[in-house]
């Protein structure tokens, strides 16, 4: 009541408060209409015929597709995890912190993030697509993949390692521990869950990318034989269910695979990062 | 284990460690340059395959040719530049001041509980597929534009408004982040000298986050001039500069995406091309990010 009252008497301030609560409104209206329309309007057309093994244009099933975004997954994180650990290991226990190298390696990853996806298609497709001749394949998805989100791993890996106190090297080094083992044995293990958050986000990136994988991993929605096959991933799979606009209802059951996909991996996600807060505080 | 050849064993062990140790440095060295590497190796192909073929073409013919017909020989890109600013002007209108005043009510207002329900469902907007936004457009607000304002519906409009969509949860956590980095003092003294919260918030605490704020904004313009998937399905994708907001607009990225699969020769070196003014744009862009955020820790 008193506030209501204060406010009355100041207009300006009613104004501007009513602008936030306004703006807050249509964030959560935004993302309610999003995520509601997706689910109401998917799982009704979620139907049996979707999962079956093998696609074909009577069931447009999205298993192949499904399998592959793992494939993809996978691959990638092979190649970018160790690449972006390591690199956070030297950047956070190795370098000095007035090191030239790391300022260079800081812009280049900054650099990285900001390269939007289709940029990373064209360069997956004129290196590994058509300089290597590896033609339109799961190995050209994945390794442009590791490339897209080895600035993430890296950036998220060097804050887990970051937020481990110094007096847990101290203690190891004090025991007559040299750095390499103080890395794995004592600065590593507290960080995993933290590093863990970051490879799932890197996970999320991979799932939903499209513009990158349609000119490297190409469109092609079978189960991938080995390294060479050209795979489409569920995400260029959505594309182009509604690009084609055939199988409508088949796209909208797709896209409620996809969020539920993107919800479990951001859950998953908060809850490991969650988990680094709660240990320290 | 000391036994009398002890030392030696000891010695032996040392200079193993210390082998291990500077490989596993030399190592992590490694892998922490892979990252310039991966920079420099984009650089090279995107500049070795796009710069030849913007040579041949004329440098100012193909940026500034308002005609894009490859089936004539005309590279111009003019309306896909202009098409990417457009849709990008639009989604920082719409985008940026939703973004930072649900910031400021997430920093400033909102009660503990609220605050535990939106944070997530922002980080949740964040991760949702480019794709998802695109498919969500196509059925939900191309039909609704088409209804208020006749035509096809695929437009500048739409696609700026699917674009604010995008890059809110970019705005929000960033500024949110730079408003609950100003000094708890700059609030209090506000309100000493009579203001009230509102007025504390709007007029001493947002200012002070300005460069943080900005640094929100250009993240959201890198975001939105390289997107792809979303502004394809929902901007109609004609290839000449729209006339008015209800119009088609292509931009940059639609215009790879669109052609590449088919392009050959001239046509797929054009399309490499645009990739590369594309990138030169978000380095662009980068490089203002870096500069407003270190002008924000000085």
């Amino acid at each position: 009541m008193m506030e209501l009252w204060k406010l009355r008497r100041r207009p300006l301030s009613a104004l501007l408060r009513l602008c936030v609560t306004l703006a807050a409104g249509i964030t959560m209206f935004v993302f309610l209409i999003l995520v509601g329309y997706i689910l109401v309007k998917g799982i009704p057309n979620l139907e049996y015929s979707l999962f079956e093994w093998e696609y074909n244009s009577q069931n447009v099933s999205l298993v192949p597709a499904l399998i592959n975004t793992v494939s993809v997954t996978m691959l990638s994180l092979l190649i970018a995890s160790p690449l972006g650990i390591f690199a956070a290991i030297y950047m956070n226990e190795y370098a000095r912190k007035d090191n030239r190298l790391i300022a260079v390696v800081r812009i280049a990853a900054e650099t990285l993030a900001g390269i939007p996806s289709i940029v990373y298609g064209l360069f997956g497709m004129l290196l590994f697509v058509v300089a290597l001749r590896w033609g339109y394949s799961l190995a050209a998805g994945a390794f442009t993949m590791a490339v897209m989100i080895l600035p993430i791993i890296m950036r998220t890996a060097e804050e887990a390692l970051k937020s481990i106190p110094d007096s847990y090297r101290e203690g190891s080094f004090g025991l007559g521990a040299g750095r390499l083992r103080t890395v794995f044995a004592i600065v590593l293990p507290p960080a995993v869950p933290g590093i863990m958050a970051g490879i799932i986000l890197a996970t999320g990136r991979v799932v939903g990318e499209t513009a990158a994988l349609i000119f490297t991993a190409g469109t092609v929605a079978r189960v991938p034989v080995s390294l060479t096959s050209s795979v489409r991933t569920l995400s260029v799979h959505m594309y182009n269910l509604s690009s084609e606009g055939l199988h409508i209802k088949q796209a909208y059951a797709t896209a409620v695979v996809l969020l539920a996909l993107v919800i479990a991996i951001n859950a998953i996600s908060s809850a490991l990062a969650g988990r680094i807060i709660g240990g320290r505080g | 284990m000391r036994t009398a050849g002890g030392q030696p064993r000891i010695l032996r062990y040392a200079t193993m460690n210390h082998i291990k140790e500077s490989f596993m440095k030399t190592v992590f060295l490694a892998a922490a340059c892979a990252s310039i590497f991966c920079v420099a190796l984009i650089c090279l192909f995107l500049f070795a395959n796009g710069v030849p073929a913007i040579g041949r073409i004329g440098f100012v013919r193909f940026l500034t040719g308002s005609e894009w017909r490859p089936g004539n020989n005309l590279y111009g890109i003019w309306p896909m530049i202009l098409g990417s600013l457009y849709v990008t002007a639009g989604a920082i209108v719409v985008g940026v001041p939703v973004g930072v005043l649900t910031a400021a009510f997430m920093a400033k207002f909102c009660p503990d509980w609220l605050h535990r329900l939106l944070s997530p469902a922002i980080s949740l907007l964040a991760g949702i597929p480019s794709i998802l936004y695109g498919f969500f457009g196509l059925v939900v607000m191309v039909p609704a534009i088409r209804v208020i304002s006749g035509g096809s519906g695929k437009s500048v409009l739409t696609a700026s408004l699917l674009l604010g969509m995008m890059i809110l949860p970019t705005i929000i956590s960033v500024s949110e982040t730079a408003i609950r980095a100003v000094p708890e003092s700059y609030y209090q003294g506000a309100l000493a000298l009579g203001a009230t919260h509102e007025q504390a918030v709007f007029f001493a605490v947002l200012p002070a986050a300005r460069s943080g704020i900005l640094a929100a904004v250009i993240l959201g313009i890198g975001r939105s001039i390289g997107e792809t998937m979303a502004v394809i399905m929902v901007a109609g994708n004609q290839a000449v500069v729209p006339s008015s907001l209800f119009r088609g607009v292509r931009t940059l990225t639609a215009n790879i995406v669109l052609e590449m699969g088919y392009a050959a020769d001239l046509h797929r070196e054009a399309l490499i091309a645009t990739g590369v003014v594309l990138f030169v744009f978000i380095l662009l862009t980068n490089l203002s990010f870096s500069l407003a955020r270190n002008s924000e820790r000085s």
